[in-house]
């Protein structure tokens, strides 16, 4: 049913989508929305939209309470807040949590970060067929019986024919009246993508790169799941050797040891070879390190796997560099110094949290 | 008569119910206006609640942001309605589908109970659309009395004057404005319906009794004129007129605590400004009356309820689930005063007192705890005494006069306060006085500061010049900075309040462009 407040439910909902979209950097850098988000919606909590009004100052804060306690005793142990009852005045800060969906998030996001649509390669083979009604017949099962048209037949032909009386308004379809909904079957291409996320777990990336990883990330998934349909997550963990492991593990190992980032790429490059056939996906190598490398010629093969493996297949290859105390830094340098002129290489340094909202925009602002 | 699509008519069972029930308040003594009871299910009743009550409003957010929070607490179980009334000739009232029947009889007693006090207290008098405002005595009132309340369709016009707005303007624009005067909302004056003054909608011009000032001439061809109308004559009466003039008036004459009036009448409007001004303030009015006697309206609902439910209503297979219904309305938690509570047991308490003569001089006098323990005058005449206060008081005036000492012992009543140093609020006190005090503090002026205008041409330059009443307490700075960026908007020119803070007079002050604040003598 609809309801007359769903205009001004839908007013309230710009208003709330404008005032995510200005504290957006703000949302992104904390994290804080990462960790609330539920299967499809993220809880976000805003300051209560409010009117300004002449009122008085804080100094009021307080009531008058019910109950028992002596002066000085606290009035209630966990809130902090009282008094939003109807004869208290003590107004708090109020917050308002209100759901939104991953996608709209994410378009907020593209919004924001002025974020182009990406284009696809154009390999999808994969389409999907689905039925969409769109038109009405004269035959089909009564199931699908027009109800409204049928009427409007009936009543149309009884006018023209004269039977039909206002002071007995009776309507009475016959069969050659009768009108259903009628389907057409759709195919559409579904775009496939796969985003394999490689991180170093080495000693010297510790919680803090982590959480920027995490929240990096996060944001990349919701960027893409919603420029494509169905898109699928990969993850790698690095030190000197490299496995695959699921989300979790992915954003909560810690490990100590050397660094090969060859390792990584190779394992990437023999998922690209079991699963993701390049020409039916579109594929996003990500990968964030601290920068550190166990040795130049390590260095020089991932150089050569990326350049001959990995970049050929995939639609871009990211690579994000977490300043981290122990990290020499020198990756990035090293790639930036063999990927110049290459587009499809992203780099891009992060240097803390707030960091994190430049970083997205290089590695999804050239749509690809 | 439904206002929706749906059929909302009740059934017949609660038809039947809401009959008998209606027989036993009139039986008590109740005396309402005709109520129609409508039977919502829990999607309808909170898009009703967001409109505060009324099936149509007109178009604005923050109804959406009162659903989305009305819905989001019903889905999580934290919350739900369980009845609402609108002050309206007929009262309409919402009963939820879904309750069981013991909760649709307690709403029933309840709304009955309200409709009562919409009629009878004399607040709400000036919510009587054929009075046109202008009430001198709220207490009398005719032998009949029928007043036209038909709220539910002004409020729906509302709707209409101000979606026609937004046609012509685009929404933006309308809801920006409306966002401007919901901020200046509370700036009315509660009394002025009943100070005898004209009605607040002045259509009808006023009437221009100041004479011209053109001179009087008599008819004369030109070249007669100048012995027909000789020169000293003219001069003459040029200055009989400068003298008659009026001095310049000052305006206001009188600081003005309608402000909103204020405005429509000297602020440079465009027509559908004032027209949404017009609205905005005519509904401020309607609401003022609710927000006067919360306390008092909600205890003498759950007084009646009570009763009837108890006494003559219920069966002793319904009483255990009404009695946990009820001790969920009456709850009290720490820091927070349920005015249902608070209400119901000050009545109780009068009924009580006046029942037993414990009032009058000689009862205040009395010194011997002992002697005002065991006070039996055997009066009766509790029942009398509380239909009396419901009609003539409002919750100011209510707790001033009915809050004893005893009162405030027995029920552990305290004050609190937010302590800086321990960071969490804390008991202050349970000191009568105190408590008092802070109560009437909270209901006075609805808790808002007290601000007039004093002059529209501040420095001689157009400004608006406000003042707020010091009372002790301090303006919020941010809100009020807020509050007169929204005035500006209506003004269209510089806005000041004189206020104090922090001991000293200050000017805070915007011009469109800046906030200022400087040192205010005058």
């Amino acid at each position: 049913m609809s309801l007359k407040i769903d205009q001004d439910h839908g007013r309230f909902r710009q208003i709330v989508r404008g005032r995510i979209r200005q504290n957006l950097r703000k949302y992104i850098s904390q994290g804080e929305l990462v960790g609330r988000k539920g299967k499809d919606l993220v809880s976000i909590p805003i300051p209560q939209i409010d009117i300004p009004r002449f009122r008085f100052g804080d100094k009021q804060r307080g009531g008058v309470g019910q109950g028992e306690g002596n002066p000085g005793d606290p009035v209630s142990a966990d809130d902090k807040h009282p008094g939003q009852g109807q004869a208290g005045s003590g107004e708090g800060e109020h917050i308002l949590e209100v759901d939104v969906t991953l996608e709209e998030l994410a378009s907020i996001l593209g919004e924001e970060l002025e974020l182009p649509d990406i284009q696809d390669k154009g390999k999808s083979k994969i389409s999907n067929a689905h039925d969409r009604y769109s038109g009405i017949r004269r035959v089909g099962p009564e199931s699908l019986r027009h109800f409204k048209r049928t009427y409007r037949q009936a009543l149309r032909r009884m006018i023209s024919s004269g039977t039909f009386r206002p002071d007995a308004p009776v309507v009475v379809p016959i069969p050659e009246d009768k009108r259903y909904r009628s389907w057409k079957t759709v195919t559409e291409p579904v775009a496939n993508a796969v985003i394999i996320y490689m991180m170093d777990v080495s000693g010297s990336m510790g919680d803090e790169q982590k959480e920027i990883v995490r929240i990096e990330s996060f944001w990349i998934d919701a960027w893409l799941t919603r420029q494509y349909k169905g898109l699928e997550s990969r993850f790698i963990i690095h030190d000197a050797v490299a496995r695959e492991v699921d989300r979790e593990t992915f954003f909560h190992t810690r490990e100590s040891g050397g660094t090969m980032i060859s390792s990584a790429y190779k394992l990437c490059s023999q998922i690209i070879d079991n699963d993701y056939p390049p020409d039916e996906w579109n594929i996003y190598p990500f990968h964030f390190s601290d920068g550190d490398n166990w040795s130049m010629d390590d260095t020089l093969s991932c150089v050569e796997i990326l350049k001959g493996q990995l970049l050929p297949r995939a639609n871009m290859f990211a690579y994000g560099q977490v300043e981290s105390p122990y990290g020499s830094g020198q990756f990035i340098k090293d790639l930036k110094e063999h990927f110049a002129q290459d587009d499809r290489v992203v780099l891009s340094e992060i240097r803390d949290k707030d960091a994190i909202v430049g970083s997205i925009k290089d590695f999804l602002g050239k749509g690809k | 008569m439904s206002k929706f699509a749906l059929n909302t008519a009740l059934p017949r069972y609660l038809r039947a119910e809401q009959e008998r029930i209606e027989g036993i308040a009139r039986g008590y003594g109740l005396d309402f206006f005709p109520v129609v009871f409508e039977i919502l299910s829990y999607d309808q009743m909170n898009e009703i609640a967001a409109y505060s009550g009324f099936p149509s409003r007109y178009p604005h957010w923050r109804w959406g942001m009162e659903y989305e929070q009305l819905s989001k607490s019903y889905e999580y179980g934290l919350s739900k309605i369980y009845e609402m009334v609108i002050n309206n000739n007929p009262s309409y009232a919402y009963l939820l589908e879904g309750n069981s029947l013991t909760d649709q009889k307690l709403v029933m007693a309840h709304v009955f109970a309200h409709v009562d006090f919409f009629k009878n207290n004399f607040c709400f008098r000036s919510t009587d659309l054929d009075q046109r405002g202008a009430i001198v005595d709220p207490v009398r009132r005719p032998e009949r009395y029928d007043p036209d309340r038909r709220w539910i369709d002004k409020m729906a016009n509302h709707g209409a004057r101000i979606s026609r707005h937004i046609e012509r303007h685009g929404i933006n624009k309308i809801e920006a404005f409306i966002d401007q005067c919901l901020s200046l909302e509370n700036l009315i004056d509660p009394w002025a319906p009943f100070s005898g003054r004209p009605p607040p909608r002045n259509e009808e011009a006023e009437a221009e009794d100041e004479p011209s000032l053109d001179i009087y001439r008599l008819r004369a061809k030109s070249y007669m004129d100048d012995f027909i109308n000789p020169e000293e004559v003219l001069e003459a009466q040029r200055k009989k007129r400068q003298e008659h003039k009026k001095p310049e008036r000052r305006v206001p004459e009188q600081p003005e605590r309608d402000v909103l009036k204020f405005l429509l009448d000297h602020a440079p409007l465009e027509r559908w400004e004032s027209d949404v001004l017009e609205v905005m303030r005519e509904e401020a009015y309607y609401f003022t009356p609710q927000r006067q006697t919360k306390i008092m309206n909600e205890g003498w609902a759950s007084y009646w309820h009570s009763k009837m439910l108890t006494e003559k209503v219920l069966d002793a297979s319904e009483i255990i689930d009404y009695a946990e219904n009820n001790a969920g309305v009456m709850a009290t938690a720490p820091g927070r005063l349920n005015p249902y509570k608070l209400g119901v047991e000050l009545y109780r308490d009068i009924e009580e007192r006046w029942n037993k003569g414990q009032f009058g001089r000689e009862w205040e006098e009395c010194q011997d705890l002992d002697t005002k323990r065991s006070w039996d005058m055997r009066l009766g005449l509790g029942r009398q005494k509380i239909f009396q206060v419901r009609a003539l008081y409002n919750d100011v005036t209510f707790i001033d006069e009915f809050l004893t000492p005893e009162f405030v012992i027995e029920h552990k009543i305290y004050t609190f306060g937010f302590s800086g140093r321990n960071d969490r609020y804390e008991i202050e006190s349970r000191e009568f006085k105190q408590v008092k005090e802070k109560l009437l503090f909270q209901l006075t002026n609805f808790g808002d500061p007290y601000i007039r205008v004093t002059d529209a041409n501040h420095a001689n330059r157009g400004e608006l010049l406000l003042e707020h009443q010091h009372g002790g307490v301090d303006l919020r700075a941010d809100y009020a900075r807020e509050t007169l960026a929204a005035l500006v908007r209506v003004w269209k020119r510089p806005v000041g309040i004189a206020t104090r803070l922090e001991n000293k007079p200050v000017l805070l002050r915007y011009d469109g462009k800046e906030h200022s604040m400087t040192p205010f003598k005058q």
